[in-house]
């Protein structure tokens, strides 16, 4: 076990595993979201669901959910630590050949979700006064509208949305690979799929804090 | 003189490991461009040493694009410009008359410069020491047609064994990992039945050797396949990561050392 976490090649799959997780927590976050647009009844129903109705499952999801994070936060930290110390004399000159904007910001894009995530939640799930002083325990519609009527905040999750693409636009394409399991190709660093998922994800995060923003959500 | 360029090279120079490197400029005037990359540096060469100065350190051997020995980071690209080629076969029609071309070293801490643009690339002998071979009991020949052997498999395994040990995957790699050379040495004898024995061991073993030699991690960025000479596809390291898992899970634990060797 420590020597497979102590590999490059087995931190990496950790990366991989808890990145899956994540993946799918973000899709069907994602979709729970868009019920935003079905009214206030609808989306508070579905908020109290999970804050009360099946909290015991809530707590599971967020626990394993919270273990992702940490375990992918550490391993990429590791990881990006040992490949800054493999090169230690820089290059005066070093073109990118092949390798994708996606690729390239895996790492600060990261560390930008990270902050972006704990922001999140303190803004709409633990109801930090500095991040939205009119929260409403419970009411969860109403904090969106509010949190979204300011542009300031309807930019910052745009922006975050915008990395998230990035990341799983790499992340849904390399997953396969850390793990083996994909298919040979003739052309490898192409990818369909990822870019759906990241597309379809990114928009339909998107859609919330635009739907307040340009009035169709109040 | 007609069909001949002049070239401005900036060439790092080393005078040993622990001495400090700086760029030095040199004029290259009348370059032929059917000259090779390593030709042009073997002129300007000459006219240091008809000047009374130390010509650059360069390794190579065959010139013919099989032995890996040469290697330079030419204009921030390893092996230059041109696709599948390595510094030996590249040409100076590949650049015009007048440019400017910075050369480097493979840069990577398991790759210290010995001198100039020649770096010790023990490492990757390491790597394969470590399991990138098959164990055979001594004895009479089988029949070459004992084994048989599948198309696919058989064209999948020459590919991998198309790797010459250059070392370009980690120089062009933006983590200076090795993972595309041992993946390629992992995988084609993984691919045939002689290399089955040891398949899973193997991985293990020349991951853990890789890691200790101080290589960066894969992040799949794939520069390394652009920069390889001979193309190796990152589909290998797919499945040395394939074979490292399943290893993890079904081998004892190994061991492997820096020394010795
Ligand atoms: C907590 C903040 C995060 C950080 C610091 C972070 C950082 C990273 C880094 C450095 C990589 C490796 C990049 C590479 O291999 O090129 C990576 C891969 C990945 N990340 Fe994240 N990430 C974070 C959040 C997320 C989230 C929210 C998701 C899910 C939507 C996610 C999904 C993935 C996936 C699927 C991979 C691919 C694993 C692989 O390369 O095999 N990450 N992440
Ligand atoms: S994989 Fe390609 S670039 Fe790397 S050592 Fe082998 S031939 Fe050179
Ligand atoms: S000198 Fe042998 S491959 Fe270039």
């Amino acid at each position: 076990m420590l020597k497979f976490w102590n590999s490059s090649v087995g931190k990496k799959v950790v990366m991989a595993l808890t990145g899956l997780v994540l993946v799918g927590f973000v899709i069907g976050h994602m979709a729970g979201n868009l019920q935003i647009f079905a009214g206030p009844e609808r989306y508070n129903a579905y908020a109290r669901l999970l804050q009360h109705d099946i909290i015991e499952l809530t707590w599971a999801v967020r626990v394993a959910l919270f273990v992702s994070v940490v375990l992918h936060a550490l391993s990429a930290w590791q990881l990006t630590r040992r490949s800054w110390a493999a090169r230690p004399v820089e290059y005066a000159m070093q073109e990118a050949q092949v390798s994708t904007y996606a690729s390239r910001t895996m790492r600060w894009g990261g560390v930008f979700l990270f902050v972006f995530l704990i922001l999140h939640i303190g803004q709409f799930t633990l109801g930090w006064k500095w991040l939205l002083p009119e929260y409403v325990p419970d009411g969860a519609y109403g904090n969106v509208v509010l949190a979204f009527g300011r542009p300031l905040w309807v930019v910052v999750y745009l922006v975050a949305m915008f990395f998230l693409m990035l990341h799983l636009l790499h992340g849904t394409w390399a997953v396969l690979r850390t793990l083996g399991v994909a298919k040979n190709a003739a052309e490898p660093l192409q990818r369909q799929l990822p870019l759906i998922i990241a597309v379809v994800v990114t928009v339909g995060f998107s859609l919330v804090p635009l739907g307040v923003a340009l009035g169709v959500v109040r | 003189m007609s069909g001949t360029m002049n070239i401005t090279l900036k060439v790092w120079r080393q005078s040993g490991p622990s001495a400090p490197g700086a760029f030095e400029t040199y004029k290259a005037p009348g370059i032929s461009p059917d000259m090779s990359f390593l030709e042009m540096l073997d002129i300007v060469n000459e006219r240091l040493i008809e000047g009374g100065k130390d010509p650059i350190a360069f390794d190579h051997d065959c010139r013919e694009g099989i032995c890996g020995m040469c290697g330079l980071v030419i204009n921030g690209a390893a092996h230059g410009p041109s696709k599948l080629t390595t510094t030996c076969q590249l040409h100076m029609r590949s650049f015009k008359d007048g440019d400017s071309i910075t050369i480097e070293p493979w840069r990577a801490k398991a790759f210290p410069v010995i001198k100039d643009l020649v770096v010790d690339r023990a490492p990757l002998d390491r790597i394969i020491q470590a399991g990138g071979f098959i164990s055979v009991a001594t004895g009479g020949p089988q029949d070459a047609n004992a084994l048989p052997v599948g198309k696919p498999e058989a064209e999948q395994s020459m590919d991998a064994a198309a790797c010459i040990g250059c070392g370009a995957c980690v120089a062009a790699c933006p983590n200076a990992s090795v993972s595309l050379f041992t993946a390629a040495k992992i995988s084609h004898l993984g691919l045939l039945p002689q290399g089955q024995p040891e398949r899973y061991r193997r991985a293990l073993k020349m991951v853990a050797q890789m890691d200790l030699e101080g290589f960066g991690g894969c992040t799949l960025f794939g520069e390394c396949m652009a920069a390889c000479p001979k193309g190796i596809s990152i589909d290998f390291i797919k499945r040395m990561n394939g074979d490292y898992i399943w290893g993890s899970v079904t081998e004892a634990p190994v061991k492997v050392t820096l020394g010795g060797g």
